[in-house]
């Protein structure tokens, strides 16, 4: 049991700083251009609604913002105990909780765009 | 376990500061607090999409444009690619090894490959978002 939950943690982990890693250094970029006030067209109401609105862009919203959500979680479990917390299961509670009302929030967001 | 065991003193909090190889460590593991960050900012940017108007949505890109956002990212994409983007694909060849028959694929093209897969995407993104 503790084996096959680490395989589902670990799995989750690495796909998630995988498609971080590849995906969100162009996710900064583009927060960067909107916060210099120079927001492309592609993220115009319009243009971004129907994105979304579609479920190529539903999915690819969901996995990379879910996968990431798990990535981050299980990392920042790790850095607790690197910095000397060690109460192991308080800690995994909260942040895997955080990640699990991230990807109910994401879910319930994306459904509502219709 | 022996009576008295010895129990080298290891300070838990600052353990990683006397070698660069663990400070290196640290500094990619706090990288989850910016994943972390950008999945939340991703989630706000979609309720205001979830709010159906134009106006909501001009609103949420009103509220996220100011000198203090501008050097959040800024510092944010430097960080983020030097301790985690480029260390992860570094990584890769570690955490993925190709095995090919008998032989090993090199880790500099598992390396390259990830550089270049990054770049396509990358570019990808950036032709979807209207920015080239």
């Amino acid at each position: 049991m503790t084996i096959a939950r680490k395989a589902v943690v670990w799995g989750l982990f690495a796909a998630g700083g995988t498609v971080s890693a590849f995906l969100f250094p162009a996710v900064i970029a583009l927060f960067l251009l909107v916060a210099g006030g120079r927001v492309p067209p592609g993220l115009g109401f319009e243009n971004l609604h129907a994105f979304a609105a579609g479920w190529v862009g539903k999915s690819i919203l969901f996995i990379v913002i879910s996968l990431s959500l798990w990535h981050a979680a299980h990392r920042l479990r790790v850095v607790f105990h690197d910095f000397g917390v060690r109460q192991d299961k308080a800690v995994a509670n909260a942040v895997y909780l955080v990640a699990a009302v991230g990807t109910v929030l994401t879910a319930f967001y994306l459904y509502s765009i219709a | 376990m022996s009576r008295q065991p010895f129990v080298r003193p290891l300070p838990k909090a600052s353990w990683y500061l006397g070698n660069a190889r663990y400070r290196r460590y640290m500094l990619r593991e706090v990288t989850c607090l910016l994943v972390g960050f950008y999945c939340f900012l991703m989630i706000w940017a979609l309720a205001a999409l979830a709010g159906g108007s134009a106006e909501r949505w001009e609103a949420f890109l009103a509220s996220q444009q100011n000198t203090a956002m501008l050097v959040v990212h800024a510092a944010a994409l430097v960080y983020y690619l030097v301790y985690m983007t480029f260390d992860w694909f570094k990584l890769a060849p570690k955490a993925m090894p190709v095995q090919l028959g008998e032989k090993k694929l090199p880790d500099r093209a598992i390396v390259i490959g990830h550089y270049a897969a990054w770049a396509i995407v990358t570019l990808l993104i950036f032709r979807l978002a209207g920015v080239l």
